[in-house]
Order: structure tokens, then sequence, then C-alpha cells
């Protein structure tokens, strides 16, 4: 479970009196501007992330309420942004928002010119097929006397973006499989 | 890093070289603004006069590609005017160990260099060693072949005349870094190099680093708070990745991939060709056994060498060049990709679309559409008819739909928990890989072959669900004491006798002591509070074994106190004959003052000694000037004009430009609006809206030789390509005087491409496939082009 912090907590606590406070109000146009800015995180759900974006690694808060991302803001118990965040890090809720996301996986045949829309289990049946076509086709257990176990003829490329424990299990399958072009960001 | 993010603040000197933290690492500039206000400097040494220049002390400018000689001519004062912090250099680097009388350097080449192959035979880049085998020193740094006499001498063609006719830098500028810098060679003091890509990205991007090593250690910069040499990382979790051996030379922690070689052909052979006598280590082939383990479970037994002949054996570099170069040459068939774009990121990208073409499959799995994703449209210059590649996009989860940790650039892993479920029909590519591996697992079930052995080898086992279990991954990761079924608490408790495992031993220790059951992820500590100079302990979790500033034991004297009060690291506590302090010990902890490694504060490296001399790298002991492949000049150090160890990439569409017809100097560089190749920000509007174009930055100067004004279309040319941007014409670039000549600078940012709201020219086009001779970085950040008007 996250620990949420005793600062975390007076913060959340705080946005839910908010909504009993709206009502005394009045007509101050500022005051209800900033209450009603309380409103949108009342009684969401608060998940802390670390930005995807550059390596300095600062805390964000992800505001969910009713299966949306509502709001995210700089983690003020983060001790390396204690808050603050850049143009990049203030941007992450749009990540969710956006309609530009890939929405299915997609396929795109031998001389198509367009994307086919598909199922995951069709997609990882074919893949799978894919590899295992290639790697038994080009497979080399033994050269010059010695195991080697590999294939030449399979790429795997990318990582930096990803966690680590993806990181980690996409390499001990290419491994196994016995690729040796493996290679990410880092290189470039 | 060396060092840590929030640890910067300590610093009396920061120098800024080869990056642009105020726009790419904008939440770092707290610490630096922190130490500022505390009295210290910060210089900016950058072809262009950036956002971070904008707030420093002093800017210098310096052409692209010259960093050796910048920084040649700093170690050249340093040593000239005996700035140097005498008792570290003394007893915790090599200056005094006395090298070979077979080693020699003449006219930019350093002995045992082979032409034919462009590598050198390194046997004489040794130490003298007496009768019993140990290195011959002279403390008083007075032999003329002790590496401290050697290095002065290597150095003194590094003169300030010279230095500044090949950077372009103003005489009065480099004098001014040379000597705020420099003084933090005092031993109170410590300065800090934060360098990124715009160092690396090099044909000597190995040896520019090396070289800011070199000068850290003179000044006694290293393993101290606000010292050390600090690479900015550009992406989440590039560190982590890199740390995960996602590249064809590693595997996880840092232990070299085996190869197809004699060295290599058993376990037995490459423990003993792979595993230095002294140093840490020494300790390799227990954390090769612990990985083995992982990787094969049950199928690793020590009859079988821990299954050490399942693991892939290659033949040759597979860098990402000559990756590229081989899907050109049509000996890859398919490929993977997870959340990258070789068609914007990739050098040359002419070459990489006409490499992925040859393709017989390709899957990317990213959160949008990008252009690898997409190379085969027509907008990306494909003819779709005539692309036989069949493609899979893959919707991905986005980074707070599913959780994980990521290790920052000061080496802090932290977790990130789940805040809702994936988008759309998207999965985590950990779902994929998992799925993935178990219909492979099925396809290969009643496949009895030899083929088929080493796959049917691995051990799976995360979990029964859907998802991978991330806690069961987690377990194995740190790794297993396989008798108990506790996790082990560190590295040092792994062993080579198949009776522990683990996945990545440098991770090893932060979920200590587990039972079966009982969570104890490091990575999800959250408490806040400073535990001393702001090193946070028991925030998250820094490899190794929670140390977050690596050398710490160099931040302590010769009798194991803190140089300086002010920047205490760690300390020899003599009442409990132990180290102590604010941090981890990178130390023996009981190491007393009477015990022979008391001064060797490098335990990484076999004599404990930091290598102001080292052999490791292929083009010489000491970094030396060449100029970058393609270059407006003649190199002015000797006559060998580049880097006499990078493989040179002949065939098609790998054109070299001459100054003849590309006279400009050319770099990439990034914006704060976007990240990489664009693919998180262009697809978002905010960012988009904010920097919406793709554009070249030239002079004012520049701008009137070509006729060209603000905003006018121009068109970029290198001998690889052409494209168009809009002309940003500022104050920022100047016109360099290079060797008595007028050389033009222009830079652009490479994040643009084809898909997303924000679109424009990919820069990568222009750039050639030539790569750094250490680790085959491409050469970006410095080629000839030209510009006209559109």
């Amino acid at each position: 479970m996250i620990e949420v912090t005793r600062r975390q907590f007076l913060k959340l606590s705080g946005a839910t009196a908010a909504t009993l406070a709206v009502i005394e109000l009045g007509f101050d146009p500022k005051k209800a501007q900033a209450a009603s800015k309380e409103l949108k995180i009342a009684e969401s759900k608060v998940t802390p992330t670390i930005c995807p974006y550059c390596s300095v690694g600062c805390g964000i808060l992800v505001h969910v309420k009713n299966d949306d991302v509502v709001y995210t803001e700089g983690d003020p118990d983060h001790p390396i942004n204690r808050s603050t965040l850049c143009s990049k890090g203030n941007s992450v809720r749009q990540l969710f928002t956006s309609d530009r996301r890939v929405k299915k996986p997609m396929y795109r045949a031998p001389g198509s010119n367009t994307w086919e829309e598909k199922d995951w289990d069709w997609t990882l049946d074919r893949i799978a097929e894919k590899i295992k076509e290639t790697r038994d086709k080009t497979f080399v257990t033994h050269d010059d006397g010695m195991p080697v176990n590999r294939t030449e003829a399979i790429a795997n490329l990318g990582g930096a973006a990803l966690e680590n424990e993806e990181c980690y299990l996409i390499v001990k399958l290419m491994r196994s499989l016995g690729l040796t072009n493996i290679e990410h960001q880092a290189r470039i | 890093m060396t060092n840590h993010w929030n640890d910067i603040q300590f610093s009396d000197c920061m120098l800024v070289i080869g990056g642009n933290p105020a726009e790419n690492h904008p939440i770092s500039m707290k610490y630096v603004t922190k130490a500022k206000k505390n009295g210290g400097k910060l210089i900016t040494v950058d072809p262009r006069f950036t956002r971070t220049a904008a707030v420093s002390d002093i800017y210098a400018p310096m052409r692209s590609g010259t960093d050796i000689a910048f920084i040649g001519g700093l170690i050249n004062y340093v040593l000239e005017n005996k700035l140097y912090h005498d008792e570290y250099v003394r007893k915790y680097t090599n200056a005094s160990f006395i090298i070979s009388e077979d080693y020699d350097f003449e006219d930019g080449i350093f002995t045992g260099y082979d032409e034919d192959s462009r590598s050198y035979e390194k046997s004489t880049w040794v130490f003298e060693r007496d009768e019993e085998g140990n290195i011959v020193k002279d403390e008083s740094l007075s032999h003329p072949r002790t590496v401290y006499q050697m290095m002065k001498k290597h150095f003194s063609r590094y003169d300030v005349e010279t230095v500044c006719s090949v950077t372009g830098t103003p005489k009065e500028d480099y004098l001014k870094v040379a000597e705020t810098f420099c003084g933090t060679g005092a031993k109170e003091k410590t300065g800090t190099i934060m360098y990124a890509m715009g160092t690396t990205q090099h044909t000597v991007g190995s040896q520019n680093i090396r070289a800011y090593g070199m000068l850290q250690l003179l000044l006694g910069n290293v393993g101290r708070a606000g010292g050390g040499v600090n690479a900015l990382r550009g992406e989440c979790n590039v560190q982590g990745s890199t740390d995960f051996g996602l590249l064809f030379h590693l595997m996880p922690g840092y232990i070299g991939a085996p190869t197809q070689s004699e060295r290599h052909q058993s376990l037995d052979a490459y423990n003993e060709n792979e595993t230095p006598a002294a140093g840490f280590w020494s300790n390799k082939p227990k954390f090769l056994a612990s990985y083995l383990k992982a990787q094969y479970g049950k199928n690793a037994t020590k009859a079988n060498d821990f299954g050490y002949d399942f693991f892939p054996k290659g033949r040759r570099n597979y860098s990402h060049i000559s990756l590229f170069e081989s899907m050109y040459d049509g000996e890859i068939k398919g490929m993977l990709i997870w959340g990258q774009n070789p068609m914007v990121g990739g050098a040359n990208v002419r070459k990489v679309r006409a490499a992925l073409q040859k393709l017989d499959w390709l899957v990317a799995m990213d959160l949008w559409e990008t252009e690898t994703a997409a190379f085969w449209k027509e907008k990306a210059g494909s003819n779709p008819a005539e692309v036989q590649t069949e493609v899979f996009m893959l919707p991905a989860a986005g980074p707070f739909e599913k959780e994980g940790s990521v290790t920052n650039s000061g080496r802090w892993m932290q977790y990130r928990w789940k805040a809702i479920d994936p988008k759309n029909d998207s999965r985590s590519d950990s779902w994929f890989a998992h799925n993935l591996a178990i219909r492979l697992q099925k396809l290969y079930a009643n496949d009895n072959s030899e083929i088929a052995k080493p796959f049917k080898a691995m051990d799976w086992s995360f979990g029964d669900s859907d998802y991978p279990d991330m806690d069961l991954v987690n377990r194995e990761i740190n790794g297993y004491d396989l008798n108990t079924g506790r996790t082990v608490n560190h590295f040092a408790d792994l062993k080579d006798d198949g009776t522990t495992s683990s996945g990545n031993w440098i991770y090893a220790g932060f979920y200590p002591d587990a039972a079966p059951g009982e969570e104890k992820n490091y990575a999800k500590r959250r408490d806040d509070k400073d535990t001393g100079m702001e090193n946070y302990l028991n925030w998250s979790y820094a490899w190794p074994a929670n140390r977050r500033i690596l050398y710490n034991r160099a931040s302590a004297d010769l009798n194991g106190k803190p140089w300086s009060s002010d920047k205490e690291g760690i300390w020899y506590d003599k009442a409990a004959e132990t180290w102590t302090g604010y941090d981890v010990p990178d130390f023996g902890v009981a190491t007393s003052p009477s015990d022979p490694g008391w001064e060797n504060p490098f335990i990484m490296l076999p004599d404990g000694k930091g290598g102001l001399f080292a052999a490791g790298m292929a083009e010489g002991p000491f970094p030396e000037h060449y100029e970058p492949y393609e270059s407006p000049v003649p190199n002015a150090f000797s006559s060998v004009q580049l880097n006499p160890a990078v493989k040179i990439w002949g065939g098609d569409m790998n054109q070299k430009g001459e100054a003849a017809d590309f006279p400009i100097v050319a770099t990439t560089y990034r914006l704060t609006e976007h990240w990489q190749s664009g693919s998180m920000t262009r697809n978002l509007e905010w960012p988009s809206e904010i920097m919406p174009h793709m554009f070249v930055e030239l002079s004012e100067e520049l701008a009137k030789e070509k006729g060209i004004k603000e905003k006018d279309k121009v068109v970029i040319s290198s001998a690889r390509g052409e494209i168009e941007a809009f002309a940003m014409v500022t104050k920022r670039f100047k016109p360099y005087s290079v060797r008595g000549q007028k050389v033009h600078h222009v830079g652009m940012p490479w994040h643009y491409g084809y898909e997303g709201i924000a679109t424009g020219s990919i820069a990568n086009y222009l750039t050639p496939h030539i790569g750094d001779a250490n680790t085959m970085i491409p050469e970006y950040k410095a080629f000839l082009c030209d510009v006209r008007r559109a």
C-alpha cells in the first residue's frame, strides 16, 4: 500500500472541507474560483508516480475520479522537486486524456496502405508465430565447435522509457530466445 | 551520476559542458540556484548561449567537438599552476605509478597502433612492476615516467593559445573558466561537472568524459559532496534500462555479455579471463552464477555450468549503428520495438528507413503511432505497395496506468504506483512480454530440438494471472538465498555455488531479508526526512547498497576525516573502529588505518586508485584531441585528423561531407517543451502549442551572409540529405574564429517528425553513421552542413 504522508492527508481532507465551505462563499468571484479548483479534486484518489520524461525523477501526484484522471500536480513530499514541475511534467495528465492514443492492436499487411484493427489474442499468436518462424530458420546452436545458441535475425530495441521490471522481463525473454541484437536509447 | 541532484547544492563551482539543464533538466536548476546562493559559481561551456548560459557567472563558447582540447587545456593549467589537490592526487590516484618504458606517444598515435584494423594492441599501456609483481611507484612524482610526469608532458601541448585557436573560445573567457573551476583544487572546495549528450555524441565521446574524470581527480572532486562527474541522463529510466543490460554487450549489472571466443568458451574460461585478481569485480563469478540461476532457475545446475551454454554468444559488435547496417544488408528479418522511435532518433534516418523497409516483420509498442510504426506510409517517403513488411502496432499503457520502478540519474530506484487502468485496449509492456513468453512456451511445448532447448530452459515464474506479478519480478531481481527462500540482503551475500540467485546484482538489497509473502520493496519508501547532506537514505533505494555518492571514501582525508567540515560524507570513527557518516560507505566499513586498503578509495578498480592513466579505452590511455568525422579545419595537435580507433562505415547512403561543400558546423539539441523523438510531447496539446515548429537556429552574421530573415523557410543540407525548417536568427550563435578562419555554427532541435500534433522535418536525415570508438554512440553533435533560403 502507498504510505500517504501527513501532509498529503491534510491536503486531501482540506479538499473535502472545501466542498462544505463553498456554501458560505457568498459572491466573491475570486474565492469561488479558488474553491472550484479544490472541488475538481475533491474526493479524488491520489496516487504518486514519477515523471516519465527526463531523469531528474520528479514526483507527481495523479488524481483519479470516476475512472478519469482529473488532475496531476508536483508531489509536495518528493525530496527532489517538492511540488515543482517543468512544462513537460505539468502536461502528464494529457497522456491519459489524449484521444490520440493507439486504441487497439493494429496490423498492417505486406504491401497494404492501411492499418486494420485486431484483437490481442490474434495479435499475440501471430507475433509469437513470426518470432518462432524467424528464430527457427536462423538459429545457430554451434559455431566453430562452440555452443553459441543465437539468432542474429531478430532485433530488440527500446527500454529507456520502461520500468525496471519491464526491462528485466524483456531482457530475460530475448536472451533466452538467443538474441544478440539487443539495443536501446542508451546507445544513441 | 556519481552524485545526485540534491547534492549539487553543495558545490563551489558547477561546470556545465555538453548539457543544458535549465532547458532539459529544469528542476535540477533548483539545486544549481541553491549552490549559487551559497556563493557557488556556475560556468557554461557550449557552442550556443543556452538558457543555462544565461544564468551563469561565466559563459565560454566552444566549437562543437572540441571538448578534449578545452579540458586538456584545463588539465595543463592545473598542472602548470600546481592547482591540483596534492594529497588526493598523490594518495588516491595512480599519479605516482611508473609507466612501462615501452609506452610512447608521437604525433597523435600511442604505441601499439595497427592501421589496418584501426585498433590498438595495448600491451605497452601498462605500469612497471617489481620482481614480486607490484607496481613501481615514486610518491615524490619526480620520476620522468610517473603517470604525473607523463601526463604533464602529454598535456603541455594543450597551451591556452593552441586550445583557443581550436575551440574558438575567446582567450579571456577561457582563462576565467580555468581560474574559477581549477580553484576547486583547494582541499576545502569541490566542483562538479554536469554533462549530457553534448559530450557523449562524438567520435571521441568516451574520451571526453574521461578527460572530465581526470580533471576531477586532479582537483580532488570525486567522491565528495558538491563534486563528481555527473551525467544528466535524459530519459526517466535510461539509467535502469542500462543497469538491466538492454545493450548487446552487457548482461544485467554490467557483467560483460559472453562472446563466441576462446576466452568465453565455458563458464570457467569466462570467469578466469574476465575476473580481476583484486578490487570489487573479483566477485564477478558470484554475480554471474546468481544471474544464471535467476535466468534458468532449476535448469541451471552446477553440472551444466548454471546454463552458461544456453546464453547466446555474439560474434561481433551489434550496437545501434551496426544493427541498422545489418538490417539494411538484409540480415535482420524481424524487430520488436518498445517505446523507441529510430525513424526520428536514429542517426542517418534515410538509411534507417531503407533498413526498416527490408524487414519481414516489425512490432512497435507505444502509446502513439510513431514515425517508426508508420515508416511504410507515403508521408514517411515510402511507397506502401513496395514495402513488404508486416507491421504490428500495439497500444501501450501509460506510466501511471501500471506499476513498477524507474531509476533516475542519481541512481534512485523510485516506485510508480498504478493510478488507473490502462486506457482503451492498451496493455503494459510487461503484460506483453509476459503473454508473449507464455505463447512462445506453448509453441515450443512439444519441440524437443536443440534449437528449442535454450528457450525452454528459461525460468518464467511470475504467477498465473494475466499480468505478471510485479512483486515476484522484484524479488527475483533482488535475489534469493535458495536454501532458505528468503531474499538476500546485499550483493555480498551472493555465491558462485548455485545456492543464491539474483537477476541484477547491483540491485541486490533493495528487497532485503523477506520471507515468501512478506513485502519489503525499498523502492517504495517515501520517508522524505533529510538524513544528512540531503542524501535522504530512507527515500526509495539507490544502487549499489543504497549508496548516494559513489567513491565516498574519497570524501575523507588520509586520517579518515572529511576534507572539509561543510562537505562531510563519511568518516572513520576511531572509537567504534568503523566507517560511518551521512552516506552508506563505499568502502569496507571495518577498514582500519592499518589495513593495506586504507588509502584505496576506488574499490571497483583492482589497485583502488583513481586512473589518471588508464588502459581501458580504445584510443589511448590519455585523452587526445581529434577532429570530428566532418570538420571544417585540420587537427592542430597532430597530423591524425580523426580518432584513429573509430570504425568507418562505408556502403551506400552514408556519404561523408567535406568543408568545401558543407562549410557550416551543425549540432542538434533539445527543447524544454519536447522530449526525445517527440512522441510523448508532440501528441499532447500543450507542448505542441507552445513549441509547434521545427527550426534551425543561426547567427545574425550567417543570416546576413545568406540573405535569410527570421521565420524564412530554409533548406539545411548535408552529404546525406536535405531538410526544411524555419529560420530562427539569434544572438545565441556567433561565428567562431577557428585556426584563423571564420567558422559558422548552427543548431537545430531533433524532436520533430511527421506524426503528432506538432510536426516538422526530422533533423537526423542529416547526421552520419559514425560512432565513438568505445561505445559507438553516433556523432550527432558535430557534422557539416550548408543552409540556404528555400
